[in-house]
């Protein structure tokens, strides 16, 4: 049926041309949820859908979605389908897994040909019952480390793939490491770094911050450049056009 | 059950040998039975700050080692009751101790002593981890200045996760702030940390600050802890320490610039 959970790695061809305006288009990678069903036209489609988005309202509220067709033989009205995803408030991004011809006809009507990084289950033939709980529909949050003490000085602390919280203060000569972001209830005065594996939204908050270095997705600063406006104060790390940006935390 | 106390500090020179003297010989005072363990194997301090290093016969790795007992190498003060010192040796270095050995010898102190006050090696290699490691309770000596602040960060960190409490998951090492050679005035001019930036920074509870004075080098100087000079700063606030240890709650003194009288005004001093 439909299993919104599943998401696909849509990998952008990265192409990077430079003008004087200095225009950049980069690769990223993005969740999208996907859409299965045996028949796609408007009439199952609709009272399907509606019911299924009944059980989670406002989660996929404006979500992009992407039509897996994999198992469609005949070109779907891709413009009435179009005016169905507007009317749930979803965005209909584009279509995956589609034969030549429903790809052309769905480029015609202005929407992507996506192709699957890994290949998504597609459980098209399975019974209606066996459709999926509101449980597993969660949204997959990244998961969070929790240090409830102080980290001293000498002590690192590494969150794999993972938000890291620290309830006390970072020592000098601590260094406290997320893949996700970073947040310190305490004083920071050791190093943190944010985003590890090279996610540039990530961020790192802390209470008061005098730190040695700050980063983020590799950028970093140390304590000489930090010290200004924000030392001693609760602040707000973030990477902007691969810049660092601190802001008040309020 | 002995309670087992480390004196520690991470930098050296802050104080840990004089503080284990004081705070060992205080506790005797009051009336507990007290042992001080010199676990600075190699640089042996703890006898001559004690005044008993005319004593010494075998030491700390003599009985580790199975070649005396603890009778024979206990040293018993003449001036305190209950009080007793079992020295370190001089001629070793620190991996003569063994985690087997040390918790032979400490489980035969227990069996005696009500406190056995572990007076650790500068440092954060094993002598210092051989010191931590059974403690219950630590005090851990600092200076008001950014690299023993610092440095005791680090030890603090060593007795959350080095120790065997913190291995068998037990609760966590007791921990105590003492304050060592601190000077009002040299705070007040900005040279100096003050207790509040010693407190924020390290963040554990504090259970002494001990003002620098002249009274410490005399006491090591004539091998009689500071404690027993009673007219001194430095002897009064060892003894408030040992109060709070033993759970009392005592104002802190010795912590603002004293004012000078009017005589002291005019002709200084």
């Amino acid at each position: 049926m439909y299993n919104a959970a599943e998401a696909v790695i849509i990998i952008a061809k990265a192409l990077n041309f430079m003008s004087e305006h200095s225009l950049e288009l980069k690769g990223s990678l993005f969740p999208l949820s996907v859409l299965h069903c045996t028949d796609v036209s408007v009439s199952t489609l609709e009272p399907l859908l509606s019911a299924k988005l009944a059980q989670a309202p406002g989660f996929f509220y404006q979500a992009p979605i992407v039509l897996n067709l994999q198992d469609c033989q005949q070109v779907p009205d891709f413009v009435a389908l179009k005016h169905l995803f507007v009317d749930l408030k979803l965005v209909l991004v584009g279509v995956t897994g589609a034969s030549p011809t429903i790809k052309a006809a769905a480029q015609q009507a202005g929407l992507a040909a996506l192709q699957a990084g890994k290949t998504t289950s597609a459980k098209t033939n399975e019974a209606p019952q066996a459709a999926v709980s509101p449980q597993q529909l969660a949204p997959s949050t990244m998961d969070s480390k929790i240090v409830e003490q102080t980290v001293r000085s000498g002590q690192q602390i590494y969150a794999k793939g993972a938000d890291l919280i620290i309830k006390g203060a970072v020592g000098a000569g601590a260094e406290v490491i997320a893949d996700g972001n970073i947040h310190i209830y305490g004083s920071l005065r050791g190093k943190a770094i944010a985003g590890a594996s090279g996610d540039t939204s990530k961020r790192i908050y802390c209470f008061n911050m005098q730190a040695e270095l700050i980063s983020v997705a590799g950028n970093y600063w140390l304590s000489d450049s930090l010290q200004g406006e924000f030392w001693g104060k609760p602040a707000c790390i973030k990477l902007q056009d691969d810049t660092l940006v601190i802001s008040e935390l309020v | 059950m002995a309670k087992i106390i480390v004196v520690t500090s991470g930098k050296g020179g802050v104080g840990k040998t004089t503080s284990s003297a004081a705070i060992g010989t205080g506790l005797a005072l009051a009336g507990h039975k007290t042992v001080i363990v010199d676990f600075d194997i190699g640089l042996r301090n703890l006898d001559l700050i004690m005044g008993c290093e005319r004593r010494v016969v075998y030491d700390f790795v003599n009985v580790i080692n199975g070649e005396a007992n603890l009778k024979q190498t206990l040293i018993k003060d003449k001036r305190v009751d209950n009080l007793f010192i079992l020295p370190a040796s001089q001629t070793r270095d620190k991996d003569a101790l063994t985690k087997d050995g040390v918790e032979r010898v400490l489980t035969e102190l227990a069996k005696e002593f009500d406190f056995i006050l572990c007076d650790s090696p500068a440092g954060i290699e094993s002598g210092a981890m051989m010191a931590l490691y059974f403690a219950d309770e630590a005090v851990v000596v600092t200076n008001p200045e950014v690299s023993s602040v610092r440095d005791s960060d680090r030890i603090l960190g060593m007795l959350s996760s080095k120790s065997r409490r913190a291995e068998q998951g037990l609760d966590g090492i007791k921990e105590h702030l003492l304050l060592t050679r601190y000077n009002p005035e040299r705070v007040q001019k900005g040279e100096m940390l003050s207790v509040e930036d010693v407190k924020e920074i390290l963040a554990i509870e504090l259970i002494g600050v001990i003002p620098e004075s002249q009274a410490v080098l005399n006491a090591s100087n004539s091998g009689q802890p500071v404690i027993m000079d009673k007219d001194s700063d430095a002897g009064q606030a060892y003894l408030d320490t040992v109060q709070r240890l033993l759970g009392e709650t005592v104002p802190f003194r010795f912590l603002t610039v004293e004012k000078k009288g009017f005589i002291k005004r005019i002709f200084g001093g």
